[in-house]
C-alpha cells in the first residue's frame, strides 16, 4: 500500500478516475466546475488517460453526452455542482430511467439567489427524487475510495445505476489532504471491465428511451424503484469488498461515540468532521451523545436507521438545505419519516446549518446541544427546525 | 388512447425500458385517436399520390389498383390527405356517421 500524500481532493479524485481507465469524460469545464475534470482534461492531453475527453457547450451537453456514451457501452464520469446540475437536470432524470451506469461526482455548491458559489446541499436536494444512488463523502479519503465503489456498483449488471458521489464544495473539493492512492493493481483488482447489461449495437439493435404510454408507464416506473431499492444488497457486498482491498470498511451509516448515548447528532458530508469535535469536547465532561454520519442517501437505509437509533431519545439532525415552507429540512424529513413506525421512537430536532458555506464550529453545536437538550418537550414540538444562525 | 396488444407486469420488463424486439411502435393502434376518416370517392382520383407523400404517419399505402387508401390501425384522421388533395376527392367524415 502507498503511502499517504498531502493533494488536493479534486486532483486526488480525477486520478482515481483516471486509474479507473474511464473512456468517456463529458463535462462543461467553465464555472461552477471542480479540478476534477481540469485534471482529467490534462491527463487525456498528456497521454496518461487514453479516454474520449468531450469539453460541452452546456451540463445539458454534458449529461446528453454521458447517456450517448454509457448506451454505447463506455465505462462514463461527468462532474458538475450546483446551477450546472440545474442545467443539466432534465438529463439526469433520463439517465436513471434508462438505467445507464453513468458515474458523476457532486461538488455540491448553494444553488443561486442570492447568486452563491459557496458549500451547502441544495443542489443535490433538488434531485433527490430522480432515481439515482447517492452516496455523501465525509473526507477525501472517501471521495477516493468511493470513486472504484461508483463504478463497481454502477456497473453490476445486477443494479446498472448511475451513481452521484457527492462531496462538499470547496470544503472538500478544494482541500488539500493526506490520501493515500491505491495501487493499480487492487483498482483492477475491484473493479472488473465494464459489461453493459444492454448496449447501442448495430449487431444487436435495442431501442432506449422508448415512449412509454399510460397503459405501460406505472409498470416502467414500479420497476425503477424496485431496482434502485434492491440496488443496496450489490452496495453493502462493494463496500465490503472495498474494505477487504483497501482496509477501510464503509457503512451506510457510521456511528461515532454513539456507545450509550441518549442522543445523537445526525449528518451528512464533510461537517461531519466538525461534528465530531463537538462530540469528544462534549464526551469529555460527561454528555451521552453521539453523532451519525450518513454515507447512503440514496437508496435509504432504512434498516441501518432502525438499528442504530435503539437506545436514543432525541436526534438533532443537521440539514444544509431549506425545503421551503415544508416540516423542516430534506434529511430531517425523511428521518421523520423513516422513523414513524418505529417503537419508542426518538424525538427528532431539526437545524438547517452553514448554508452557503457560512463557518460553522464545534462550538455552534454545543450550543445547539445545549439548546436542544434543555429545552422542554412542549418548546421543542412547537418548532419542527431552526435556521441556525440566521441574524433577527 | 392507444393500447397494447400484451400487458406486461413490470417484472416482465427489461432494465431501463429497453426494447429488445424492434418495431414495437406498430403495435400501438393510433388509429384510436381517430375522430374524423378520410373517404376517398375513386372517381375522381388522379393516383397522383400526394396523399400518400404528405401522411405525416406513412399511414396511406398503394393498392393493386392504383389508388391510394388509408390503413385505419394507424390512420390518426388529421385531414392532411384531405387539405392536399388536387381534386378534393377526399372528404373528412366523422366516426359517429
Amino acid at each position: 500500500m502507498a503511502k499517504k500524500t498531502g493533494v488536493e481532493v479534486s486532483v486526488a479524485a480525477a486520478d482515481a478516475i483516471g486509474m479507473t481507465n474511464v473512456d468517456v469524460v463529458a463535462a462543461y469545464p467553465i464555472t461552477p466546475q471542480t479540478h476534477i475534470v481540469e485534471h482529467l482534461a490534462e491527463l487525456v492531453a498528456a497521454g496518461d488517460l487514453d479516454a474520449e475527453y468531450v469539453p460541452v457547450e452546456s451540463e445539458h451537453s454534458a449529461m446528453s453526452v454521458a447517456c450517448g456514451a454509457s448506451a454505447a457501452g463506455a465505462r462514463t464520469f461527468t462532474c458538475t455542482s450546483s446551477q450546472g446540475l440545474a442545467l443539466m437536470n432534465e438529463i439526469v432524470f433520463l439517465a436513471a430511467s434508462m438505467q445507464l451506469p453513468i458515474v458523476m461526482i457532486l461538488a455540491n455548491r448553494s444553488l443561486s439567489g442570492p447568486l452563491s458559489i459557496w458549500n451547502d446541499h441544495s443542489d443535490v436536494m433538488s434531485i433527490r427524487d430522480t432515481g439515482w444512488i447517492q452516496t455523501f463523502a465525509e473526507n477525501g479519503q472517501e471521495v477516493f475510495d468511493n470513486i472504484f465503489f461508483a463504478f463497481r456498483v454502477a456497473e453490476d449488471q445486477k443494479v446498472s445505476l448511475p451513481v452521484i458521489i457527492n462531496i462538499d464544495g470547496f470544503s472538500l473539493s478544494h482541500m488539500i489532504e493526506p490520501i493515500e492512492y491505491w495501487e493499480q493493481e487492487m483498482v483492477d483488482r475491484y473493479l472488473p471491465d465494464f459489461k453493459p447489461l444492454h448496449r447501442l449495437h448495430p449487431d444487436k439493435p435495442v431501442t432506449m428511451g422508448a415512449l412509454g404510454m399510460p397503459d405501460i408507464f406505472t409498470e416502467a416506473k414500479k420497476s425503477q424503484n424496485e431496482a434502485l431499492l434492491r440496488s443496496k444488497t450489490q452496495i453493502l457486498a462493494a463496500w465490503k469488498e472495498l474494505g477487504d482491498v483497501c482496509g477501510r470498511y464503509y457503512h451506510p451509516i457510521e456511528s461515532y461515540k454513539t456507545e450509550g448515548a441518549k442522543v445523537a447528532f445526525l449528518s451528512m458530508g464533510s461537517i461531519g468532521e466538525t461534528l465530531s469535535l463537538a462530540i469528544d469536547e462534549l464526551r469529555e465532561i460527561g454528555e451521552a451523545v453521539g453523532l451519525l454520519k450518513m454515507r447512503l442517501w440514496r437508496p435509504f437505509p432504512f434498516e441501518e436507521l432502525a438499528e442504530v437509533v435503539k437506545g436514543l431519545d432525541q436526534i438533532i439532525v443537521i440539514d444544509r438545505a431549506v425545503s421551503f415552507g415544508g416540516p423542516g429540512g430534506p434529511v430531517a424529513s425523511e428521518i421523520r419519516s423513516a422513523l414513524y413506525h418505529q417503537d419508542n421512537m426518538p424525538f427528532v430536532t431539526n437545524y438547517i446549518c452553514s448554508l452557503a458555506g457560512r463557518d460553522i464550529t464545534a462550538d455552534d453545536f454545543i450550543k445547539i446541544y445545549e439548546e436542544t437538550t434543555s429545552a422542554s418537550e412542549e418548546m421543542l414540538k412547537r418548532n419542527d427546525y431552526t435556521i441556525y444562525g440566521a441574524r433577527e | 388512447m392507444a393500447k397494447l396488444k400484451s400487458e406486461p407486469g413490470w417484472k416482465d420488463l427489461d432494465a431501463g425500458f429497453v426494447m429488445r424486439e424492434p418495431g414495437t411502435s406498430r403495435e400501438y393502434k393510433t388509429g384510436d385517436w381517430r375522430s374524423e376518416r378520410p373517404v376517398v370517392d375513386q372517381s375522381q382520383c388522379i393516383k397522383c399520390g400526394i396523399c400518400y407523400i404528405f401522411c405525416p404517419d406513412m399511414a396511406i399505402a398503394k393498392t393493386e389498383e392504383g389508388f391510394f387508401q388509408a390503413d385505419l390501425y394507424y390512420c390518426k384522421g388529421c385531414g392532411i390527405c384531405s387539405a392536399e388533395c388536387f381534386t378534393g376527392c377526399i372528404t373528412m367524415v366523422a366516426e359517429e356517421e
